[in-house]
């Protein structure tokens, strides 16, 4: 494709647009008074706070703790998930049986769990994580699941025929043939924990974390503090998107192709 | 012992005698309610070439599956050399190559993946992956991965990976069908070339006449299921077969003889 170099710069402009006009209707709506102006600072005031949240380290250390929480859970949900998964997938008979009570949970709002858990595990930190685990393991289960029992049946044919065993077929063609399917588990698996985790700290009595600055800020109406924790917790979720993505971009390179 | 005496057009290099070497005897397989094969026998010559032609669902790949053990017969016997299925190497090369190769590694280790299953030792892998190459003669570069090549280049990588291990017998499963007719016609020479060069026993499922007749030593023509041989005829042109083949008389004869066979089965029904 001939591209003229002006096309490029203005394709490459794009992306910064959406955030531009956000901005702007930002600024529209302090000009005309839509919201107190308390309730809503300008920009410059929200990302001020955040950079010194930051810089101070208060914001900072929010930050890392539900970093810290978000990717346990996630650990943890993926060291039972996954082989629990590869084990319903292989004998789809036994999925079946499972099924209803995996996506009956699965589609139960986590938050819905957490005065059960709080009931069981008390009010320490491993609540948290351990509602978030339950969470994200189950969107994990179901994908991994899903994977391996959709995965291409001549591929198994074609390993069976050159006299593979079961149990290499299992490791070798099935667990890669599953991999596209539970890469979107585990997506989806980490931006759930993520959600869960940010409303624990802020309703399950909480000293830190994204969700309990949030919380505080709007109880003391320290509004920028507010935005820029919301900030935070955006960019945390974007990036854990983002590198997930690349992840999966490097190891299921062959995905959708 | 009975003997088959090859035609006077048979190439002086292969064995004057058609010994067996697929037995496939008392073969019993349904799928539900449709019986597709009740007590059925066949014998496919070693060395020799034999393409299935037949109505639709006469279990033309179905036969070709029993016989790789894909899927387990009901009932009969099937063996290769004498030995039954599990102490003979089979070679299999799925109508899908897309879905047969293997995307997470590159064309190479694809090919090299049998010999790895059958603990070849890594060096002697590699050694033997670099005399297939040598002798397919291909200008394509193995170290892309599957998705990265045409359909013609997965499917000639699909067939290297069942040539490596040197089978006893190939079986292809309408291998060209989802090819244009340009690849078609380049992988039909390139099949002919390894089977003169190898003279390993192939059987092809086609659902092309011309191409049955074009590549095979013997046409197994089958019958609307419950299947049985409608006719096995010998195909009497020399090999190696050339577009000046498919207008030679003992062609066009023999074609048209398979067309009648055909025709009169698929009016039984």
């Amino acid at each position: 494709m001939n591209r003229v170099p002006s096309e490029v710069l203005r394709d490459s402009v794009l992306p910064v647009v959406g955030v531009f006009v956000l901005v702007l209707l930002w600024y529209a709506a302090i000009a005309a008074r839509l919201v107190h102006p308390v309730l809503l600072p300008s920009p410059v005031e929200a990302l001020r706070a955040l950079w010194n949240g930051l810089s101070a380290g208060t914001l900072l250390l929010d930050f890392l703790r539900t970093v810290q929480r978000t990717v346990l859970a996630t650990l943890i949900a993926t060291a039972i998930a996954l082989p629990l998964g590869i084990v319903l997938g292989s004998w789809p008979r036994l999925y079946r049986s499972l099924e209803f009570v995996i996506d009956f949970f699965r589609s139960t709002p986590a938050s819905a769990m957490f005065p059960l858990f709080l009931v069981i595990f008390g009010v320490g930190d491993e609540t948290k994580v351990l509602v978030a685990t339950f969470g994200a393991a189950l969107v994990i289960l179901f994908n991994v699941a899903y994977g391996v029992m959709n995965a291409r049946k001549n591929r198994l044919l074609a390993a069976k025929v050159m006299g593979a065993s079961p149990a290499r077929i299992l490791f070798e063609i099935t667990l890669l043939e599953s991999l596209p399917q539970t890469f979107v588990g585990l997506r989806n698996g980490v931006s759930l924990a993520l959600v869960i985790v940010v409303v624990a700290e802020m309703f399950i009595g909480s000293a830190d974390g994204l969700g309990h600055r949030v919380f505080e800020a709007q109880q003391l109406l320290q509004m920028p503090d507010m935005y820029a924790a919301i900030f935070a917790a955006g960019a945390l979720g974007y990036c854990l998107n983002l590198l997930f993505q690349l992840v999966e971009r490097r190891v299921v390179h062959w995905s959708g192709k | 012992m009975a003997t088959i005496v090859r035609p006077a057009a048979a190439t002086l290099d292969e064995p004057a005698v058609a010994v067996p070497h697929v037995t496939v005897r008392g073969l019993r397989k349904s799928f539900g309610a449709a019986t597709i094969y009740d007590g059925f026998d066949v014998d496919i010559p070693r060395g020799r070439f034999v393409s299935i032609f037949g109505p639709n669902g006469c279990g033309k790949s179905t036969l070709i599956n029993l016989i790789a053990g894909l899927i387990p017969a009901d009932g009969g016997d099937i063996r290769i050399g004498g030995k039954p299925l599990r102490e003979t190497r089979i070679g299999y090369v799925f109508q899908n190559y897309r879905e047969a190769l293997f995307p997470w590694l590159r064309a190479i280790d694809n090919i090299e993946y049998p010999l790895k299953i059958a603990k070849v030792p890594k060096a002697e892998r590699r050694a033997r992956v670099e005399r297939l190459i040598a002798k397919f003669d291909v200008k394509i570069n193995l170290n892309r991965y599957p998705y990265e090549m045409s359909g013609g280049q997965q499917q000639l990588v699909s067939i290297m990976r069942s040539l490596i291990v040197e089978p006893e017998v190939l079986l292809l499963d309408e291998p060209f069908s989802a090819l244009d007719y340009e690849m078609t016609l380049f992988m039909r020479d390139q099949l002919q070339k390894i089977f003169n060069e190898t003279r390993t026993t192939m059987v092809l499922v086609s659902h092309d006449l011309e191409e049955a007749v074009y590549m095979a030593d013997k046409v197994l023509l089958l019958s609307r299921a419950p299947t049985t041989i409608a006719a096995y005829p010998d195909v009497p042109c020399a090999r190696p077969r050339s577009p000046e083949t498919l207008v030679d008389p003992l062609f066009t004869d023999l074609r048209g003889h398979c067309l009648e066979v055909f025709q009169r089965e698929v009016r039984k029904s």
